[in-house]
């Protein structure tokens, strides 16, 4: 039994992490109108009250719209810079590729701030896009690094073989580069998309009447608890664990074969 | 049509500070197994590139076919290269890699097939065309690259260190089939490698590199023999060399002194130049041997330092008097020879090469 400090440390420190999720999850099925001890459950009344509530079922298609959105952007963003950086001599690369990885280390918060005052000043008003963009943001310097670190210069040999084939550059991107970097491009994107999926700040700040699901969560709690927000939240989750456990398998796949 | 397939002329390439090859005129005819050969940093794989276009060459012009190509990318140039990773896409199958050249020049799908077909037909693979390129062996991948490099059609095709992945019995019977094969579709190769026994095995003419020049062209035999540069003569094979002067000159035959007596053979110099001569250890035989000719010319008398058995013959090395370095020289199979025996050494003097010192 001298193992028994560890098992109770990791007792604690998962029951630390995982306590809240399953208190959340489990009164999102509670039958009466407050989620709070004791459980009277289970029931789906809640999961049908927000599904047949306009408003979040229009935030939801928003997140929808926004993380698909703007991770393809950060991707195919990410993805042109990293095969500049990696491909060619780039005057000053290593400041550029500096500059692109920079917002990682800004907390969410000012980068809000930031463009707050960059759309007042240039007149864009508050929307979707302006989330969108706020997501990008965010989102490529992740993107650009995970598929940075993937190009290595076995790619590169095959890149050379393609053109010394004939292919045009725009046939090595696609028919060589593309399809050799699937995993990290895959990997990228979904990241992207839980990350836009239940981001708030940027999201909160830079919009007005088209909002997203975290943001539409954070006004029905102002008016107090309430099942439907736990069953919104859950969902909110459950989607972000299957986005994760999707790519697992997809990348362990990959790494078999 | 031209005679000559590539033409190199007065080709320089410097990166920033460093020269990797200066002033390079070099022809090449068409039909011909070319081997470039050198050590690593000789400048050799720095010419394979120019002329498959990856790199731009910073003086001369580049001709294939009697078209100036210097400024043309790889994709446009009858070039098509064989990587020495080989460098296969391992997302495509076989026939998918093999037939991406031919995708490129927006061949018909129904003409593809065939040339795919038979591409592989050559290279004796044609049962995998469905096969990935992670399910084949390193021979098989070494095929797969040559024939996904033909299926085009090149004028020219270069091959980089083609063989230095695979191990040595694989790349022995390798050379064989690339020997045949080239001679099969008359395409004129052009092939790196720093390994002068593949060399001599498969070139028509050898290019001897070295720091950025060419020290040697020709035929291996004439390479092998008749070395044109003391650098040769060390890097093709083993050699021993012994210093010499020449005392007459006429025609092309030259009179030399030497430690071990004044002799005559055949040979470039002029009278009173320094010269060294390049004595194969095969050429070298014993006072034990019994059937030596009359001719043989008396080197002096030695003393068995190292000996080692291979196979075909007993190497072993030798302390010449009044000689610094060590000579090789190989005995017959059946000599058994011991170290500290002592031997008389003789050459005959038409298989002595003469070389600027």
């Amino acid at each position: 039994m001298r193992n028994l400090p560890a098992f109770l440390y990791a007792g604690l420190i998962y029951g630390f992490i995982f306590l809240p999720v399953i208190v959340l999850v489990l009164f999102s099925f509670q039958e009466s109108r407050v989620p709070v001890p004791p459980f009277d459950g289970p029931s789906l009344k809640w999961y049908d009250a927000f599904l047949s509530d306009d408003r979040v079922v229009e935030a939801l298609l928003n997140s929808v719209i926004v993380a698909m959105a703007s991770s393809a952007v950060s991707v195919v963003l990410g993805f042109l810079a990293a095969f500049s950086l990696a491909r060619h001599r780039v005057r000053m690369g290593g400041l550029l590729q500096g500059l692109l990885t920079a917002p990682l280390t800004v907390s969410y918060l000012i980068i809000a701030m930031g463009l707050l005052i960059t759309f007042n000043m240039l007149g864009i008003p508050k929307s979707l896009l302006t989330i969108g963009i706020g997501h990008v943001v965010i989102n490529l310097p992740l993107c650009f690094a995970i598929i940075f670190s993937q190009m290595g210069a076995h790619q590169a040999n095959m890149e050379r073989a393609a053109r010394d084939l004939g292919a045009r550059e725009w046939q090595v991107l696609a028919l060589v580069t593309v399809p050799l970097l699937w995993p990290a491009l895959f990997a990228a994107f979904f990241l992207s998309v839980t990350f836009s999926w239940d981001e708030f700040i940027i999201a909160f700040m830079v919009s007005r009447f088209e909002v997203t699901l975290p943001v539409e969560i954070w006004s029905m709690l102002r008016t107090g608890l309430n099942p439907q927000t736990n069953a919104v939240g859950s969902f909110v989750f459950l989607v972000s664990v299957a986005i994760v456990f999707l790519l697992d398998m997809v990348l362990f796949r990959k790494k078999k074969t | 049509m031209n005679a000559l397939a590539v033409e190199f002329r007065a080709i320089g390439m410097s990166f920033g500070t460093k020269v990797a090859v200066k002033d390079i005129n070099l022809s090449v005819q068409r039909g011909d197994y070319v081997v470039l050969l050198g050590p690593s940093g000789g400048g050799k794989t720095t010419l394979l590139n120019i002329l498959g276009g990856f790199l731009t060459p910073t003086a001369g012009r580049v001709l294939i076919d009697g078209a100036d190509v210097t400024d043309i990318a790889p994709a446009k140039r009858p070039t098509t290269t064989v990587f020495q990773d080989y460098a296969l896409f391992p997302h495509m199958t076989v026939a998918g890699n093999v037939g991406f050249g031919l995708k490129m020049q927006s061949l018909p799908k129904a003409e593809q097939s065939p040339r795919i077909a038979q591409a592989l037909e050559m290279v004796g693979l044609a049962h995998l065309a469905g096969r990935r390129i992670h399910e084949l062996s390193g021979g098989q991948r070494q095929r797969i690259a040559l024939a996904r490099a033909l299926a085009v059609e090149p004028t020219v095709l270069l091959l980089d260190e083609p063989l230095g992945a695979l191990d040595m019995k694989l790349r022995r019977q390798m050379q064989e089939e690339l020997k045949a094969i080239q001679k099969r579709v008359g395409t004129t190769f052009v092939h790196v490698t720093h390994d002068q026994e593949e060399a001599m095995a498969i070139a028509d003419v050898i290019v001897v590199m070295n720091d950025g020049f060419i020290e040697d062209l020709g035929p291996p035999e004439r390479i092998y023999l008749r070395p044109a540069s003391r650098f040769t003569a060390t890097f093709m094979g083993e050699s021993n060399l012994f210093d010499g002067k020449v005392t007459a000159v006429n025609g092309d035959r030259l009179t030399v002194e030497a430690a071990f007596g004044q002799f005559e053979i055949t040979g470039p110099g002029e009278e009173g130049q320094e010269v060294c001569l390049v004595v194969r250890p095969e050429h070298l035989s014993s006072s034990s041997d019994e059937n030596r000719s009359g001719r043989q010319l008396l080197l002096g008398q030695g003393r068995i330092e190292e000996t080692g058995f291979f196979g075909t013959h007993h190497q072993c090395l030798v302390q010449l008097a009044g000689h610094g370095a060590l000579i090789r020289l190989r005995l017959p199979q059946r000599a058994a020879p011991q170290i500290g025996d002592s031997l008389e050494l003789f050459a005959d003097p038409s298989d002595i090469a003469v070389v600027p010192r």
